[in-house]
């Protein structure tokens, strides 16, 4: 039976910056791949997608398709980084009534389980922490392995109120909607055990 | 002479000038609100307001396609008679280039104009902020020379009104028994 782990311990920086492994892993822990790899979202103001972006992430990820039940992955966000589609937005979403990141620098995702859901897909649910609020999510995504590495790809809807982006003049849903759909696809290095 | 324009070019002719006034006001005035639910509410309406505009601007297309419009007055030498056709056609270009302009700027911006929050229209553009950045100054071009030449054109046609005492006005003015058609 073959088995093969992924092992993931990475920090995503802008482009121009180089991505660092974690040494003390250095054996089976190999950088995941930073130009194949997004953290990306999509909102609706006034009933039009508006594309944005995670610039700048870290996570920890380890997932054997044969064991998926034993997969972890943590997730931390760095929302100073974060693309909102326009400069003017990018200036507003850091604001107290949006992400408050001041206050709230980082968003976190701590996977609790993974559930194999047949053939090349799966689901993970985790905690997502954001603005000082925790929801259960989860997630499907499908796994491809690519040699010696392996792409995940998936997205979940979060629902902007249960964590409080958008208060006051924002709060009503009639000019950005409350469904915020995020998308991710991680490339990362697998090493055979 | 005393021929007047018929009601659909009259009644044409009177939606746009209200449609572009509000318009180019509401243009000028959204740009330098802070972000907030009403900015982005007032972009949206500034850009369904223009698609209606370049709609209204093809229906006026097709009836001057399938219409003679009055004669000029008999009196005007062929230098004015120049100026009023380089003018008018200055308008017809303006309103065309004008809502383009908008168009591929907000395109090039990010945003898809979705007419209504309901029809998308196609983004020509791909994301680029700096062609988006020389997309908003060529719009806001396009409106100060529309200012101008919507200016002039009012000015001429109180010039006729009042100096030459001709009905270059009245018969576009929305009055008394239009011709029907």
């Amino acid at each position: 039976m073959t088995r093969f782990s992924v092992f993931v311990a990475s920090f995503l920086f802008l482009a121009g910056s180089a991505g660092v492994s974690n040494i003390a892993h250095a054996a089976e822990l190999k950088a995941i791949q930073h130009d194949k790899s997004n953290l990306t979202f999509v909102y609706k103001q006034m009933n039009v997608p508006v594309e944005g972006r995670f610039k700048k992430f870290a996570g920890q990820l380890s997932f054997d398709p044969a064991k998926p039940e034993s997969a972890k992955v943590v997730l931390d966000i760095d929302l100073m980084g974060i693309d909102a589609g326009s400069p003017e937005a990018n200036a507003e979403v850091a604001g107290k009534v949006w992400f408050n990141t001041a206050a709230f620098p980082q968003a976190k995702f701590v996977s609790s389980s993974f559930k194999p859901l047949g053939g090349n897909k799966y689901a993970v649910t985790g905690k997502m922490t954001l603005k000082g609020r925790t929801q259960e999510v989860t997630a499907p995504f499908t796994f491809t392995p690519q040699g010696s590495a392996g792409q995940f790809d998936g997205a979940l809807v979060l629902k902007r109120a249960d964590f409080a982006i958008g208060e006051g003049p924002w709060a009503d849903f009639g000019t950005v909607a409350n469904e915020v759909q995020i998308k991710f696809r991680l490339l990362a290095h697998t090493t055979a055990k | 002479m005393n021929e007047r324009y018929t009601g659909t070019a009259i009644t044409l002719h009177w939606l746009m000038a209200v449609l572009l006034i509000t318009l180019v006001g509401v243009g000028f005035y959204m740009q330098n609100l802070p972000v907030s639910p009403w900015k982005l509410k007032l972009y949206s309406w500034h850009k369904w307001a223009g698609i209606i505009a370049f709609a209204l601007l093809l229906v006026r297309l097709g009836w001057r396609a399938t219409h003679r419009p009055p004669e000029l007055p008999a009196t005007m030498t062929p230098l004015m008679r120049l100026a009023a056709h380089a003018g008018h056609g200055l308008l017809y270009l303006l309103m065309l280039a004008i809502p383009l302009s908008g168009w591929l700027m907000s395109s090039a911006k990010g945003f898809q104009t979705v007419f209504f929050g309901v029809l998308p229209i196609p983004d020509l553009l791909s994301k680029d902020l700096e062609l988006a950045h020389t997309l908003g100054e060529v719009h806001e071009v396009l409106n100060l020379l529309l200012i101008a030449v919507v200016a002039g054109h009012v000015l001429a046609a109180l010039k006729h009104h009042l100096i030459d005492k001709d009905d270059v006005l009245t018969r576009m003015a929305p009055r008394h028994g239009c011709r029907q058609g």
